[in-house]
């Protein structure tokens, strides 16, 4: 030690009160350990979410030209169900003959379609209770009570606006972001 | 764990008297790593490598644990899910490089951990059980590196489980059906990669085993230290923390520089460019090369090119009594196998190479180069050259072990040592009735 640095408040028992040099590089260093962790930690934290794979896969177009009027089909968008139906005009006035202020989650059919397309109507084939399949798609499939989707499971019923009408499922069926590339293509996603 | 100088653990808040009497595990890390352990005051540089590898464990353990979250153990996928790892993972790149390069520091730290205890006698009495664990430790590593290494199924990673299982063909009789035993086949193939990947994922954890018993080993003695004295009083003594832990702080961030400078700018530097070619069993690489933490043992298993025998005379053949191959497979396990008996092959009573003129000689003139040698030669193609040098090399290190060791300690004079830690750091006698 130099004559010097007798003075120097760094290991002496400094008074009551006053901050040593040393707590200032404790507190300095333990705070850059701290950051040097938190930095660490980001991409052990980024590594669990979607990869860029995964990502790839978040639009599809699908050819709606071969969906009869009264048929639907289920279709695959980000690992999960997709049902498009071609509405049949009965089917579209039930739809909206609906009032709306009376429903779990009120929409209308033109909310949840297209515009001068409101006979496609683009749902994900996931019931917004637990996430099972509906059925109702597929020939022959029951539709419920009210035409449209039924989840057997614990009983959800749909109707032809995919929207809930009896049963656990809180939310209508979801409309994923969808467009018209062509008349007879859409792209989901 | 206790010693007459060790600060006691005194819980000062109730919750922690109240935590203290029912499940001590606070009492427990302040004696093994807190103020409770005292520690040598005049510890040098080396001894930070303990820590150092024991961080880099972590390091493995935590890029493992993820990077099994996206990779197949699948031969037909295997090298595309490590690709996958890379291009589509978010921050997998990084995960990846980190484990891969993280492998490579943690065999430097503990090659320089093992350096420090050959040079300053760290295996002498007491603490001998702190060695032979260490010795385990390090073959456990060497068997969970090469398993990790076969995962990617490259190339490399193919004809080096082929040729490292290949091995055990060299024993007489059992060789060839334990051989297929190993691989589940006749060849490396999805059973091998299934049960390597297994095994891999939890040999880790058996090393993080050992080593909480190589470290309760060391806490009975105490660490030892440069000057090689045992401690006599609490003088001679720093508690762990703060001192060391500030330490071993510094020490780690020296050593995060260095790593990630490798893992950022050179990552795969340290690696064999043909494992980034899918496996073939169909064709070998032109030279089978493992990572070069194996190149001193590869060079040694290499070394052995003439059966042992009875040498042929005239046109009758000779009669083999060890084949090459068994003897280099011996061999290359000797190498490894006679750290477990160097506590007893060093018989001298002074512990540091500092105090050790002779020892000192031949270890930095011998023991090393002769190390260094073989790693080269290990590296290099199996040629007449190298595959002389290698024997030169080889059987030095056995000899300096074997004979010259031995010999050393009857004759060496040893220098004067200090009388104590505490005179050794001041020039002051050490006062045992100072408090």
């Amino acid at each position: 030690m130099a004559e010097a640095e007798k003075n120097l408040p760094h290991d002496t028992d400094a008074q009551e009160g006053t901050v040593r040099r040393r707590d200032f590089i404790n507190i300095a260093a333990v705070s850059v350990a701290g950051v040097g962790a938190g930095a660490a930690a980001l991409p052990l934290v980024r590594q669990m979410s979607a990869s860029d794979d995964v990502l790839a896969q978040a639009s599809i177009e699908v050819d709606i030209a071969s969906i009869e009027v009264g048929q639907a089909i289920k279709t695959s968008w980000r690992k999960q169900p997709v049902f498009i139906r071609n509405l049949t005009a009965e089917e579209i006035a039930e739809a909206k003959k609906v009032d709306v202020a009376g429903l779990r989650d009120p929409q209308t059919l033109d909310e949840r379609t297209q515009p001068n397309k409101e006979n496609w109507l683009v749902t994900l084939g996931v019931c917004t209770h637990l996430g099972c399949v509906p059925l109702g798609a597929a020939a022959g499939e029951v539709k419920g009570e009210y035409g449209g989707y039924f989840c057997p499971c614990h009983g959800s019923h749909y109707d032809t606006a995919g929207r809930i009408r009896k049963g656990p499922a809180p939310t209508n069926l979801v409309v994923p972001e969808f467009t018209f590339v062509s008349d007879t293509v859409i792209k989901i996603g | 764990m206790s010693f007459p100088w060790a600060e006691q653990y005194k819980p000062q808040n109730p919750f922690m008297q109240w935590m203290d009497e029912r499940l001590p595990l606070p009492r427990l890390v302040f004696n093994a790593v807190g103020a409770g352990y005292p520690v040598p005051r005049n510890l040098n540089y080396f001894w930070n490598f303990g820590v150092l590898s024991g961080v880099a464990l972590m390091v493995q353990i935590i890029t493992g644990i993820v990077l099994a979250m996206h990779y197949a153990a699948e031969t037909s996928v295997a090298f595309n899910s490590v690709e996958h790892i890379m291009r589509d993972v978010q921050s997998g790149w990084f995960i990846r490089y980190a484990h891969m390069n993280g492998a490579s520091f943690f065999f430097i730290v503990v090659y320089i951990h093992i350096f420090r205890g050959l040079y300053f006698g760290s295996y002498k009495a007491p603490r001998e059980m702190v060695w032979l664990l260490g010795v385990v430790i390090f073959l456990l590593m060497m068997a969970t590196a090469f398993m990790g290494y076969v995962l990617p199924w490259g190339q490399m990673s193919f004809w080096g489980a082929q040729v490292i299982t290949g091995f055990f063909s060299a024993i007489p009789v059992v060789g060839e059906p334990l051989r297929q035993w190993l691989l589940g086949g006749f060849a490396p193939d999805q059973a091998t990669l299934n049960r390597f990947f297994s095994l891999h994922f939890v040999l880790p954890f058996v090393i993080l085993g050992v080593i909480i018993l190589h470290i309760w080993a060391l806490h009975i003695p105490g660490s030892s230290n440069p000057t090689g004295v045992s401690v006599k009083a609490k003088q001679d003594t720093l508690p762990f923390h703060p001192y060391y832990t500030a330490k071993d702080g510094f020490g780690l961030g020296v050593f995060l520089i260095f790593f990630c400078a490798v893992t950022f700018f050179i990552p795969n530097f340290l690696g064999h460019a043909d494992n980034y070619i899918p496996a073939n069993p169909l064709s070998t690489p032109a030279h089978i090369v493992p990572e070069w933490y194996f190149w001193p043992f590869y060079a040694i298993l290499r070394a052995f090119t003439v059966d042992f025998g009875i040498p042929a005379i005239g046109s009758f053949g000779g009669l083999t009594i060890i084949p090459a191959k068994l003897l280099g497979v011996l061999a290359m396990f000797g190498s490894i196998a006679l750290l477990f008996v160097l506590p007893w092959l060093d018989d001298s009573p002074v512990r540091s190479g500092t105090y050790r003129p002779l020892f000192k000689k031949f270890f930095f003139f011998g023991l090393i180069p002769s190390i260094i040698i073989l790693g080269i030669c290990g590296v290099m193609p199996a040629e007449t050259f190298w595959l002389i040098l290698a024997q030169i090399a080889g059987v030095y290190y056995f000899a300096h072990f074997l004979i010259i060791l031995p010999i050393i300690s009857k004759i060496e004079k040893p220098l004067p040592l200090p009388a104590s830690i505490t005179e050794a750091v001041t020039g002051k006698p050490l006062d045992m009735n100072a408090a």
